[in-house]
């Protein structure tokens, strides 16, 4: 496996903007995830993370059509001596451009339907970036590292 | 893969929701759903149908026992929160039942888990006032 994380994704995969490949992405996510060494429960979050920030695409960047191209990549970075397993996926898109300062997940505390897939992503990635692509399209970069064997134990929610 | 959709205008298709298989049991008067599979953007607004059926048939309260879905995501919470706001407009008591554990955290991370009356089981959320 690859040591290092450059410029070539180590996994990439063009998919339609149909949600009936979700299920398949979010496999490929969880699989990859355990094997570079996460524990289970981050295993789900990441697929999820990952599958909500699909859907976020097709729901809104694409208003639901689904035969327009959304390409998922992926960095993985093994456990070593000196740092913890991580990973890195980047969700490419032709949608419509947004300002990405308009893209904050909604308040909580006002329990109603639609609006938590940003807040999830947020919750469970440590690093997420939206960026717009050239000429078209958005970027969201996200970024995941392997909680240490003490931080996995509790199911406790981060604090934001 | 095209039965999937429908043209919606020249070049552009428009996704078709997939059907999410649910049991419907009734048990001492009260409406048990028991959906099987994941719950995701695909299968969401089959299960919002089976939700609202169940809430608008009559039964003074309706258990959904998730104990057959190993995966859910927001289309599914949202479904849920919105099947609370007409159940309480309904009057009908609605409850979950049987979350595993990986459904039950994304309750969490959305801190959506103290909106809802979950329960163990089909028989507690049955006998839950």
């Amino acid at each position: 496996m690859n040591q290092t994380m450059g410029d070539q994704p180590h996994i990439r995969v063009e998919l339609l903007s149909d949600p009936n490949y979700l299920a398949g992405v979010r496999q490929l996510i969880a699989g990859v995830t355990q094997r570079i060494g996460f524990d289970e429960k981050s295993c789900s979050q990441v697929a999820l993370a990952v599958d909500e920030a699909l859907a976020n695409v097709i729901r809104h960047g694409y208003s639901r059509a689904c035969d327009r191209p959304i390409w998922v990549s992926v960095w993985t970075v093994p456990a070593n001596d000196e740092a913890g397993a991580y990973l890195r996926v980047v969700i490419e898109d032709e949608a419509r451009q947004v300002d990405t300062c308009d893209l904050q997940g909604r308040d909580l505390d006002d329990p109603k339907p639609g609006g938590l897939g940003l807040h999830i992503i947020r919750e469970v990635m440590d690093e997420v970036e939206y960026t717009k692509r050239s000429p078209r399209g958005m970027r969201l970069t996200m970024t995941k590292h392997a909680p240490r064997a003490d931080e996995s134990a509790p199911d406790a929610p981060k604090e934001g | 893969m095209n039965r999937h959709r429908t043209l919606r205008k020249k070049g552009e298709f428009q996704m078709q929701d997939a059907a999410l298989p649910v049991r419907i049991d009734s048990l001492d008067g009260v409406t048990v759903l028991v959906p099987r599979g994941d719950i995701d953007m695909s299968r969401a607004p089959s299960f919002r149908e089976h939700v609202r059926r169940a809430i608008n048939a009559g039964a003074p309260k309706v258990v959904i026992d998730l104990s057959e879905v190993e995966y859910m995501d927001s289309s599914g919470l949202a479904t849920l929160v919105e099947a609370m706001r007409n159940a309480k407009q309904a009057s009908v008591a609605l409850m979950l039942c049987g979350l595993h554990q990986k459904v039950l955290a994304i309750f969490e991370i959305a801190r959506l888990h103290q909106f809802f009356k979950i329960e163990a089981t089909v028989e507690d959320a049955i006998a839950a006032s």
